[in-house]
């Protein structure tokens, strides 16, 4: 394997880094465009269920389904991986779409309440109030999307474009073991290591969530 | 002053919640709404920060119609106190209290110079400052609520239940404080509870409000407990009302009779108990001054093991005595006249 490393470290190197853009950048839109979605079926309730419904849908889509009709839907070359992008997207926003309504149900009424009477507007009450305290829920999301996207990134290699993905295609043709190890070990390290960030900057963000209770 | 203008609230649904209230809540005095579930008190406190808008009638703030003012800035002018406090959880006591403040522009630091102070005058120390929420008892808790509710020295608060989640050892104290605090700042202040021995703890007018949203009688708790106005608020003011009218009378007034021998007195003359025949020594089980409330003569003589009351001066030294008998003629007389 040190072997197989050594002489393919280019190669490699660039299934990664394709790797890590292909599952973050649709991390990042997704969850900007679920923001917005999520606090909708909150702030309208009756929204909520068909968006829950909806997003349940769109998650249920085979990712090898989604990554063949793609193109056909929005024109773009069966080899772009914007399709990848645009899939992953959609995955995330059905994902972190319900996090972010069920996060923000979370707040205790009581919260909210006290921030419309101290004289808040909605939508500073949205961000100094109810997103903060909705964010243990939210980042627990973001978790499980950001781990799933880099696992579905390797999908796309069946098309032609998937990161880390290509070095199992690759070993399957050649009946070379050494690239599909190195393939999953650095996948798995991946998603290892981008949860734990996550747990990082949960921790960073929401100290109050850490604090004993102490009833003195 | 806050005025009620034959203020009504239908809800969606056809429920009444306020029928036809119309009353007033002096400038820098603590007026208590009161009634059983349902009566439309907390509904009728939240129209005076337009968290509720009436479906008739106004509600006025020194005269002017709120209905027209921005609701977000009316409500930084008005203080906010939430049953179980309703702090941010996110936010360290320190912050909660500047919340205000800072919405109103100053910047994090000031409301956080000031916070502290407040923090200070609801009798937590500093070093509460940097704790969450979650690390506070509840008692704590609704201490940062009113510090919060007070911060930018707004001339009104509501409080709504504040007192109720708490156990009533640590309420009695909230209480003492509150009344202490309120002395000094003298705020314009709505307070709605359930209980009513609360309201005419706290109350310098009490309003009662029935089912169905309608007033039953507005007064000081003295006019509640002596004169109430139907059936339902002698009721809703409880059987004890009698004794417990007591507690809005001195015991200035009340003649006491000279010390008896049997009154045992320390060198500085402070009672140390009472000698009895068979040579024990009893304890007075407390003493009054003549700042006390006929309530406390009135317990301490029926409590007391030889039915006597006994009165001390500034220093603490008995000068006088009421016996219980004295004192049911005293207030036979006083009912009398």
């Amino acid at each position: 394997m040190i072997t197989y490393l050594s002489n393919n470290s280019e190669t490699v190197l660039a299934a990664l880094r394709q790797h890590i853009t292909l599952a973050l950048i649709p991390v990042l839109l997704g969850f900007l465009i679920a923001l917005p979605i999520g606090y909708l079926g909150v702030r309208f309730p009756w929204l909520y269920h068909p968006l829950i419904n909806v997003a349940g849908v769109l998650y249920s889509i085979p990712s090898l389904a989604l990554f063949v009709f793609l193109p056909v839907i929005l024109g773009t070359k069966i080899l772009s991986p914007l399709n990848i992008v645009v899939a992953l997207t959609i995955y995330t926003v059905a994902l972190m779409a319900r996090t972010v309504a069920d996060g923000l149900r979370s707040v205790d009424r009581l919260v909210t309440e006290s921030a419309t009477a101290m004289g808040y507007r909605r939508l500073r009450r949205l961000f100094d109030v109810e997103l903060p305290v909705a964010l243990p829920v939210i980042l627990a999301g973001l978790r499980v999307a950001t781990v799933s996207n880099i696992s579905l990134v390797s999908v796309g290699a069946l098309i032609g474009i998937g990161g880390l993905g290509q070095l199992f295609t690759r070993g399957f043709q050649l009946f070379y073991i050494e690239p599909i190890l190195v393939g999953i070990i650095l996948s798995v390290l991946l998603a290892g290591i981008a949860d734990l960030i996550i747990v990082l900057i949960q921790r960073a963000v929401t100290p109050w969530t850490r604090v004993q209770r102490s009833r003195a | 002053m806050i005025t009620f203008d034959d203020v009504v609230k239908v809800y969606p649904g056809g429920s009444t919640a306020v029928d036809h209230v119309s009353l007033e809540l002096p400038t820098g005095k603590m007026t208590v709404l009161v009634g059983p579930s349902g009566c439309g008190k907390t509904t009728s406190l939240r129209m005076i920060n337009r968290m509720i808008s009436p479906t008739s009638g106004r509600v006025l703030i020194d005269g002017k119609d709120i209905a027209g003012q921005d609701e977000a800035l009316l409500r930084r002018g008005i203080g906010y106190v939430i049953q179980s406090a309703g702090l941010f959880p996110h936010r360290t006591v320190l912050d909660n209290v500047a919340t205000v403040p800072v919405l109103l522009g100053k910047t994090r630091r000031e409301a956080r110079t000031a916070a502290l102070s407040l923090l200070e005058r609801v009798g937590l120390s500093a070093e509460f400052a940097k704790r969450y929420p979650a690390q506070l008892s509840g008692g704590q808790q609704q201490r940062v609520g009113v510090a919060r509710a007070l911060a930018a020295d707004p001339p009104i608060m509501l409080m709504d239940e504040p007192f109720s989640a708490v156990d009533p050892v640590v309420r009695e104290g909230l209480h003492r404080e509150f009344l202490r605090l309120q002395q000094d700042l003298g705020k314009t202040i709505a307070m709605v509870t359930h209980d009513i021995d609360e309201a005419i703890k706290l109350g310098d007018v009490v309003a009662i409000f029935r089912q169905g949203g309608k007033l039953a009688q507005v007064g000081t708790p003295q006019e509640l407990l002596t004169a109430p106005a139907d059936e339902f608020v002698a009721e809703f003011v409880g059987r004890d009302r009698g004794i417990r009218s007591l507690s809005f009378d001195s015991a200035a007034a009340l003649p006491v009779a000279d010390l008896p021998g049997t009154l045992a007195l320390d060198e500085a003359g402070r009672p140390t108990g009472w000698l009895m025949e068979s040579g024990q020594v009893l304890p007075t089980g407390g003493t009054f001054t003549a700042a006390d409330s006929l309530r406390l003569v009135t317990d301490l003589a029926i409590s007391s093991p030889v039915g006597i009351a006994v009165r001390v001066n500034e220093e603490g030294k008995a000068d006088g005595v009421v016996r219980h008998h004295d004192l049911a003629d005293y207030l036979a007389a006083r009912r009398a006249s």
